[in-house]
């Protein structure tokens, strides 16, 4: 078991290519190499704390703003679910609030564990933390759910006097949120899970 | 580990992206890959065929994210008054601050990007399975359209479209239009796609070619 480190290589990780350590653009694809992102932890926590400022404001404003002949409504994220689980769409609630409310508190405290561990050092192996970066990574995503339904719904619902429907504010710092968490993922360089001492005693030569 | 390594030997070895292990490059048998031992990462992923899929089923999403750009995804009535919306519509549909930017947001992530980045993959991989000399800037396009990847969110945008159907349902009835199905398709074209995808191989091509 030898790592590029080890081996006084440095890694290319959009191609997998090996170069001598100091080599600092990978000839094959064009990337800058690294051995290990320094700044990694500092680009993950500050894209952290820009993700969470834009998520606290998405619940506590309307998303959905909705104006019919008699009534004008404006839902939150949660109001929303709840609506539509009124009416018996007990699966469409559970979507959208596994992928609104589920996906990002979850995904805030993964990365926030995740960075931690990297100094701290964990009882979890790091395969099982390479597997929560995995995860976190793949569903991501998922919550742009909630903002493409208030795209469609604002662009089809125009139906002059009978009803129509708006954005909220929250459409707009919903969707800032997640792609600042994404953004957050992107800059963790997973190396530095398996740099970290595992059993007993230092692996570093 | 102090064995010296001649630059030669270096095109031989291959480095695990999310740990670092070192590895001596092999082609793994047919229908096999390459798997990381120590964070089960995928190095190395072969088929004889797949880059004529890729080519393929690239070329198939290309002309299916420009048809159900067209095409009206969703449909609604209510009280004898109709509307119908295609994604162009969703991007055009300028009324207020907030729904430009929330709009225009949408549009690329839903058509722009997976767009981009299957053109960027046809150009790349196109002339690599045609025994031809690379494309001019191949380098820059292929990490241009694995950068994207994340970035384009077509299948999130089809539960998009279900979760909105059911949302108005008291305000109106709601039909799927012919651009959910494309985009219901497009998914699972894109999903295959990314699955045969050897970015391994596809460097290497471009390497050994120059
Ligand atoms: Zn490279
Ligand atoms: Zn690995």
């Amino acid at each position: 078991m030898t790592t590029a480190r080890q081996a006084g290589l440095v890694a290319c990780r959009a191609c997998a290519r090996v170069w001598p350590m100091g080599h600092e653009t990978c000839d094959r694809c064009g990337s800058r190499l690294r051995s290990r992102e320094g700044k990694s932890l500092q680009r993950v926590m500050a894209w952290w704390v820009v993700g969470m400022i834009c998520y606290i404001p998405a619940n506590l404003y309307p998303m959905l703003v909705t104006e019919t002949l008699v009534a004008s409504s404006r839902s939150t994220i949660v109001g929303g679910a709840i609506e539509i689980a009124h009416h018996g769409e007990v699966l469409i609630a559970a979507i959208v609030l596994i992928a609104s409310v589920l996906i990002p508190v979850g995904k805030f405290a993964a990365i926030a564990y995740l960075a931690i561990t990297v100094s701290r050092g964990s009882r979890n192996t790091p395969l099982r933390r390479q597997h929560i970066y995995e995860i976190v990574e793949f569903i991501g995503r998922w919550s742009m759910i909630d903002v493409f339904v208030v795209a469609i719904l604002s662009a089809l619902v125009q139906l002059s006097v009978v009803a129509s429907i708006h954005p909220g504010p929250a459409a707009l710092t919903f969707a800032l949120s997640v792609i600042f968490t994404m953004l957050s993922a992107k800059s963790f360089d997973t190396r530095l899970i398996w740099d970290t001492p595992t059993e007993q005693g230092p692996v570093h030569p | 580990m102090t064995q010296t390594i001649g630059p030669d030997d270096l095109a031989q070895l291959i480095a695990c992206p999310n740990c670092d292990e070192l590895y001596q490059a092999r082609l793994p048998d047919e229908g096999e890959r390459a798997v990381c031992h120590r964070c089960h990462t995928v190095l190395i992923q072969t088929r004889e065929t797949a880059g004529r899929r890729v080519l393929a089923l690239s070329i198939a999403v290309m002309i299916l994210v420009i048809a159900a750009a067209f095409f009206p995804f969703l449909e609604i009535s209510a009280a004898g008054i109709g509307n119908r919306v295609s994604l162009l519509d969703v991007a055009t549909s300028f009324r207020s601050g907030t729904l430009v930017l929330v709009s225009v947001a949408s549009v690329m992530l839903i058509v722009l990007v997976p767009l981009i980045r299957t053109v960027l993959l046809i150009y790349v991989i196109g002339p690599i399975e045609l025994h031809r000399p690379p494309a001019r800037y191949a380098k820059r396009a292929f990490h241009l359209a694995q950068e994207l990847k994340p970035w384009a969110m077509t299948e999130v945008f089809s539960i998009g479209c279900a979760v909105a159907l059911v949302k108005v349902s008291d305000l109106a009835r709601l039909h799927f239009g012919p651009a959910f199905w494309m985009f219901a398709a497009l998914s699972i074209f894109v999903l295959i796609n990314d699955r045969y995808l050897c970015t391994w191989s596809i460097w290497n091509a471009i390497e050994d070619t120059q």
